[in-house]
C-alpha cells in the first residue's frame, strides 16, 4: 500500500497501468514492482518449472521471479524484470507461463509432481526412447516450462552505437560511485558516470557525463567496456528519430567499481511465496518508493546490516511482528531499533517454513529451545547477508576470493585499471554475520535459485549422485544457469554444496561470471545493422542509368549489379537469351566496374608482378595487357584477372570482384612484409574508375564513334590484348583494354567514375546503328561458361593451377607465391578433378550446379563420386544446356558419356564431356 | 582489445584483420620443390602460452601491416611496429 509521504515519487503525476489486463495506478517514479506493491498486488508470476506463485523479491537488476511480459505487438519484451521496468502512462503487462491465469495455474500440478521434477529429471526422464525425444518430449516439456513468449514480429524499434572515451569510467552512482566521480572530476579528469537506474537527483556533476538507465554488463581487453543505454525504455514508444536502446564502447583509461552488493536469501521452506522478500528490497520500496509491500511483517537476518530495514519498517505504517536472528547472540544495535520499536527479537532462531497459498500468510519460527511459535504475516523480509557485486571484476579471467570475516566473496585479481570501492569491495557490510546457509529441515519447497526452481535438495541430490565440482553442480541443477545467472542464489548454492560435501566454501571453489551482467538485446548489439543496412551497398557509377533502363539488381557481395534488363513481358531467361545473342550477333555493353582494379607504381612495379602472379611479366610491352593467375601460398589458385602495362614503371591490375579486397590486402603483405624492399606503390582504385566492357562483332564501330580522331584503334594499331590510355567523347581521359570475357571482340574502357553513367549513355547512342543493347551478369555468366573462363564456383579455394587448366602458365623461371606447394605431387595429380565441359547427351535435359558425377554405368554411391558441375546455363548460341565440372581424369575424357546425378533435383542423365571451351576454341573471333 | 597503429594511433579492434604468427619466414629463394621447410612455413604454427609475435592488417585504417606482441593469455600488446620496418631490418 502506498505510504502518506515520504519516497521520491511524484504524487503530483499520477500514471494509469494495467496487468493482466487490470487497471491500476502509480506515480512518476515508480517501478513496475512497486506500482504493483502499491496497489496491494503480490502475485505476479510463476515459476519456470512447478509454476509455483511468485511475487516480487528484490528491488533491482538481480530479481530472479518478477519477470513479466511488457508492452504488445511487435513491442512486446518477454522477461522483463518488473523492478527495472519504470511507469509510464499506458504500460501494459502482462504475467507469463501460466495457463489459464496466475492465480489458477493448471501446470502448477508440476510443484505437486516436483519429485519428479527435481534436478537432472530431463536427462533420466526423457533418455528412452530417442526418437521420443524430438516428436513428442521436448516439445511438451517447451509449453509446460519455460518463460514469456517472443514477440514473433520484426523488432519495431531502433538502435544506435556509439564510442565514448575517458580517463575514469565509473560504474554505479550510488554514494561511493559518486564520490568517486566528483573526486576524479575535480583532478580534472575526464570522467563517465555509468548507473542502471533511472536518473537521480543526488548526481549533480556537469564536468561528469552521467549515464543514467545505462549497464555495464562486460569489461573487455585494453580497458573497453560494454554498455546499454535505456534511452526509451521508460517510454510508451521512442520518440521520432530516438533510438530504443544505444550501444556504447566505452574506453576508458581506469574504472571505479562502486557496483555495491546484492542481497542473499535465506533457505528456508517455501521461501519463494509471494510476499517473502529481501530485506533491503523492503527498505527501498518504503523509503524510495513509499510503498508498504505489507501490513504486517517478520524479520528474519543472520548479521546487523538489516538494521536500517527494521528501522525503516518501524517508521512506516508497517507492524513488524518479530525479528527471528539466526545468531546465537543478537547484536546490540539490533537490539536497540528494534525495543524502540517494541519488537520481540528472536536470537537464536529460525523461520523454518512459512505458510499460505498464493502469498505467505504466516511463518513458524523454530526458537532456540526447540519450541515453534507461528507468527501471522503478510511480508517475510529476509537478509542472509550481502554479496558484493563484482561481476564484471571476473570478465577478464580474474577469481574473486572467499573472504570469512564477511562469509562473502570479493574481488581479488582486478582488469587492469579497475578499482573496487564501497560495498563492491566488500566494504561496510555483513558485520558481525554468522552464516546461515540453510535452516535445518529445508525441502524441496526449499529454494536456492528462484528462477529456475533449484532447492536444496537438489543441491544434496546433486551430491549424492556424484556432481560435486562446482561446474558439474552448475549445469546438472542449472543453478545460475537463468535469466538472472545466479545474482541471488549463486554464493548460497555453492555453500550448500560446501556444507554436503564437508568442505570450506572456498575448497568448493566459485562460478566465474561472464559478460554480459543483465540480458542485453541482440538488437542493441546490432545497432543498425539490420536489413538492408547489415552491411553497406556499393552502386556502380552506371546504377541510375542502368535503373532507368528497367534493369533487375542482383546483390553480388556489397554491389548491386544489373543482372538484366527486360523489356516487356521477358522473364529473366528470356532477356538474358535475348542479351547473349545480340552481343554474339551484333553489340553490347556492361558495367564491368566491380573487378577491383589496384594501381601498381614504381622501378620494382614488373619484379613485384612476378612474385604474386604465377606466370611471366617483365616480358609485358608498354600497352599490353596480360592474363595472369595468382596462387596462394599453399600452392591452390588464389584469383586471376589481367594486368596491363600503362608505362614503364606503371601497371593497372584487375582482381575478380569478390576478391577484390582480399587481393589487395595480399598484394600489401607481399610488400610490406615479404619484399620490403621492393620500390613498388599500391593503391586500390576500384572506385576511382568506371569501367564497361564492350563486346561483340560491332564493337569496334562503335568504339570508333566515341574515342577521339587522334586514337588509332584499329585492330593493326591496337590489337587483342591492346592496352593504352586515350581520350573519348572530345577530351574526356579514359583507359582503353582490349579484353574479351565474352570471346567477342571487346573491350573495356574506364573513365574517372563520374563519367560512368555519361559513358554508358554515349555507348548506347553510339551504337543505336549497330543494334547495341546493355547486358547485365546473367548474360555475362552465360558467355564466360560458353567461354570456358574459371569464375567464383571454380576459384574456390580448393582447386589448383593443373586443375583449371592454367598448368602452363606457372612458370619454372622464377620464385612466385605459391611455386613450391604447387609443385606437391598430390595438387599436379591427374587423377584430381579438373575442369571440363558438360554438354547433355539429350538437349532437353538441364544441367545443375551441384549435381554430381558418375560413370556411366555406376552405382549413384558417394564411393563411386567422380566430381561435380560448379557452373550450368542454358546457352542460346548452342541451344542447349551446358556446364563446367569438375572431373576426375577430366582433361583425358573428352567424349566420354558420363552419368549426371542429383537426386534432390530428380536429375538423372547422360552427358559429353566436352572442351570446357564451348564457343570459338581458336579465339578468332577475339582477334577480329 | 585496442591496438596502438603506429600511423593512426590507438584504435578498437574492428579496425583491424588478425593474420597469424609474425615468427614464420618465407624461405628464401626457396625453390621449387615442396620442401619441409615450406611445409613448415605454410602450416606449423605455435601455440605459445604468453608471448606471441603476430602480423595484424589495418584493414579500416591505413592498410600498414603491423607486428604486434602481445600476450596471449590476457591480451596485453607490449610492442606495436610497421611490418615494413621489420621486415627491412630483417633482410640487412
Amino acid at each position: 500500500m502506498r505510504l502518506s509521504h515520504g519516497g521520491t515519487i511524484d504524487r503530483s503525476k499520477p500514471i494509469n497501468f494495467t496487468f493482466d489486463g487490470q487497471s491500476y495506478q502509480g506515480y512518476a517514479g515508480d517501478t513496475l514492482a512497486s506500482a504493483l506493491l502499491a496497489n496491494g498486488v503480490k502475485l505476479v508470476g510463476r515459476s519456470f518449472k512447478y509454476h509455483r506463485p511468485r511475487g516480487i523479491l528484490s528491488a533491482g537488476s538481480e530479481e530472479p521471479n518478477a519477470l513479466v511480459e511488457l508492452r504488445m505487438g511487435a513491442r512486446r519484451e518477454p522477461n522483463t524484470r518488473a523492478t527495472m521496468v519504470e511507469l509510464y502512462d499506458g504500460l501494459v503487462a502482462h504475467s507469463q507461463n501460466r495457463f489459464p491465469s496466475l492465480r489458477h495455474d493448471l501446470l502448477s500440478i508440476n510443484s505437486k509432481l516436483s519429485p519428479f521434477f527435481a534436478a537432472g529429471f530431463y536427462y533420466k526422464t526423457f533418455m528412452w526412447p530417442a526418437s521420443f525425444w524430438e516428436k513428442l518430449y521436448e516439445p511438451l516439456i517447451r509449453k509446460a516450462a519455460g518463460l514469456g513468449r517472443n514477440a514473433g514480429l520484426a523488432d519495431a524499434d531502433t538502435y544506435e552505437t556509439g564510442h565514448l572515451f575517458c580517463d575514469v569510467l565509473v560504474i554505479g552512482a550510488g554514494e561511493a560511485g559518486v564520490k568517486a566521480a566528483y573526486e576524479a572530476a575535480i583532478s580534472g579528469a575526464r570522467v563517465i558516470l555509468c548507473d542502471e537506474q533511472a536518473p537521480s537527483d543526488a548526481v549533480d556533476m556537469p564536468s561528469v557525463k552521467y549515464l543514467p538507465r545505462t549497464t555495464v554488463f562486460g569489461v573487455y581487453d585494453g580497458g573497453t567496456y560494454g554498455a546499454v543505454e535505456r534511452v526509451a525504455d521508460h517510454l510508451a514508444v521512442p520518440a521520432a528519430h530516438q533510438p530504443r536502446q544505444r550501444y556504447w564502447r566505452i574506453v576508458a583509461k581506469r574504472s571505479v567499481l562502486a557496483t555495491g552488493a546484492i542481497e542473499r536469501p535465506l533457505v528456508f521452506t517455501n521461501n519463494d511465496l509471494p510476499g517473502v522478500m529481501l530485506a533491503g528490497a523492503v527498505e527501498t520500496y518504503i523509503t524510495r518508493y513509499a510503498v508498504a509491500p505489507g501490513g504486517r511483517a517478520v524479520l528474519f537476518i543472520n548479521h546487523d546490516g538489516a538494521v536500517s530495514a527494521l528501522a525503516a519498517m518501524g517508521h512506516s505504517v508497517m507492524a513488524v511482528a518479530a525479528v527471528v536472528d539466526a545468531r546465537a547472540e543478537s547484536s546490540p544495535v539490533i537490539r536497540e531499533i528494534a525495543a524502540a520499536f517494541s519488537i520481540p527479537v528472536f536470537s537464536g532462531a529460525v523461520i523454518q517454513r512459512a505458510r499460505g497459498r498464493l502469498a505467505v500468510e504466516s511463518v513458524e519460527v523454530l526458537t532456540r529451545d526447540g519450541g515453534v511459535v507461528r507468527f501471522d504475516c503478510d511480508v517475510v523480509a529476509m537478509s542472509g547477508g550481502w554479496n558484493p557485486a563484482l561481476h564484471l571484476t571476473s570478465h577478464l579471467d580474474d577469481k574473486p576470493v572467499w573472504n570469512d570475516a564477511i562469509a562473502a566473496f570479493v574481488p581479488d585479481g582486478l582488469p587492469p585499471g579497475m578499482t573496487a570501492v564501497g560495498a563492491a569491495a566488500g566494504e561496510a557490510i555483513n558485520l558481525n554475520i554468522v552464516p546461515l546457509w540453510s535452516v535445518p529441515g529445508a525441502d524441496a519447497k526449499a529454494f536456492v535459485d528462484f528462477q529456475n526452481d533449484v532447492t536444496a535438495a537438489d543441491i544434496r541430490l546433486a551430491k549424492q549422485e556424484g556432481f560435486i565440482a562446482v561446474e558439474h553442480l552448475k549445469r546438472y541443477t542449472t543453478l545460475g544457469m537463468a535469466t538472472d545467472q545466479g545474482k541471488t542464489a549463486n554464493v548460497n548454492g555453492l555453500a550448500l554444496m560446501a556444507m554436503a560435501t564437508g568442505k570450506t566454501v572456498p575448497q568448493t571453489g566459485t562460478t566465474r561470471f561472464r559478460p554480459p551482467y543483465t540480458p542485453v538485446a541482440l538488437g542493441a548489439l546490432a545497432g543498425p545493422h539490420r536489413g538492408k543496412s547489415f552491411k553497406p551497398t556499393r552502386l556502380t557509377p552506371t546504377h541510375e542509368w542502368a535503373k532507368s533502363l528497367g534493369a533487375v539488381f542482383v546483390e553480388t557481395g556489397l554491389w548491386l549489379r544489373a543482372q538484366y534488363f527486360p523489356k516487356m513481358g521477358e522473364d529473366w531467361l528470356a532477356a538474358t537469351n535475348r542479351e547473349v545473342l545480340a552481343v554474339r550477333q551484333r553489340v553490347g555493353i556492361c558495367d564491368v566496374t566491380t573487378l577491383g582494379k589496384i594501381d601498381i607504381q614504381g622501378p620494382d612495379a614488373a619484379k613485384f608482378l612476378e612474385c604474386v602472379y604465377t606466370n611471366s611479366w617483365t616480358n609485358l610491352a608498354v600497352g599490353r595487357a596480360r592474363y595472369g593467375v595468382m596462387l596462394r601460398e599453399d600452392g591452390f589458385v588464389m584469383d586471376d584477372g589481367t594486368t596491363a602495362r600503362i608505362s614503364e614503371q606503371h601497371y593497372v591490375m584487375t582482381t575478380t570482384t569478390a576478391n577484390a579486397g582480399k587481393v589487395f590486402q595480399h598484394l600489401e603483405f607481399c610488400h610490406q612484409w615479404l619484399w620490403p624492399e621492393m620500390d613498388v606503390r599500391l593503391i586500390s582504385i576500384t572506385d576511382q574508375w568506371a569501367q564497361i566492357a564492350l563486346a561483340g562483332p560491332h564493337a569496334r564501330d562503335v568504339l570508333q564513334k566515341i574515342v577521339d580522331k587522334t586514337f588509332d584503334v584499329s585492330n593493326a594499331a591496337f590489337g587483342y590484348m591492346a592496352a593504352g590510355e586515350v581520350t573519348i567523347c572530345g577530351g574526356t581521359p579514359a583507359r582503353l583494354f582490349r579484353l574479351s570475357f565474352s570471346g567477342e571482340l571487346a573491350y573495356e574502357i574506364a573513365v574517372p567514375a563520374r563519367f560512368g553513367g555519361a559513358l554508358a549513355a554515349a555507348l548506347m547512342k553510339a551504337g543505336e546503328e549497330f543494334g547495341i543493347v546493355p547486358y547485365g551478369t546473367e548474360a555475362l555468366g552465360v558467355m564466360r561458361i560458353e567461354k570456358g573462363h574459371p569464375a567464383g564456383n571454380e576459384l574456390n579455394g580448393q582447386t589448383s593451377a593443373h586443375d583449371l587448366g592454367f598448368g602452363k602458365l606457372l612458370s619454372k623461371k622464377k620464385d612466385f607465391i605459391g611455386r613450391a606447394m604447387a609443385a606437391r605431387p598430390a595438387l599436379m595429380d591427374q587423377a584430381r578433378p579438373n575442369l571440363v565441359g558438360l554438354k547433355p547427351v539429350n538437349e532437353a535435359d538441364r544441367l545443375r550446379g551441384g549435381a554430381h558425377l558418375l560413370a556411366h554405368d555406376a552405382q549413384p554411391v558417394a564411393a563411386n563420386d567422380q566430381g561435380h558441375v560448379t557452373s550450368a546455363a542454358y546457352s542460346p548460341t548452342f541451344g542447349h544446356s551446358i556446364g563446367l565440372a569438375l572431373l576426375k581424369q577430366g582433361a583425358a575424357r573428352h567424349g566420354e558419356i558420363i552419368r549426371v546425378y542429383d537426386p534432390i533435383r530428380n536429375g538423372d542423365f547422360l552427358a559429353e564431356v566436352v572442351n570446357p571451351v564451348f564457343y570459338d576454341a581458336q579465339g578468332s573471333r577475339l582477334h577480329a | 582489445m585496442r591496438i596502438v597503429c603506429p600511423h593512426c594511433g590507438e584504435r578498437g579492434l574492428q579496425e583491424f584483420l588478425y593474420h597469424g604468427d609474425a615468427t614464420v619466414t618465407r624461405p628464401r629463394d626457396g625453390g621449387a620443390e615442396p620442401t619441409p621447410e615450406w611445409t613448415d612455413y605454410v602450416y606449423f604454427r605455435e601455440n605459445p602460452n604468453g608471448t606471441h609475435v603476430e602480423l595484424w592488417y589495418h584493414n579500416a585504417g591505413c592498410h600498414a601491416w603491423l607486428v604486434v606482441t602481445r600476450n596471449l593469455r590476457n591480451h596485453l600488446i607490449t610492442a606495436v611496429e610497421t611490418a615494413h620496418d621489420v621486415a627491412l631490418g630483417r633482410s640487412s
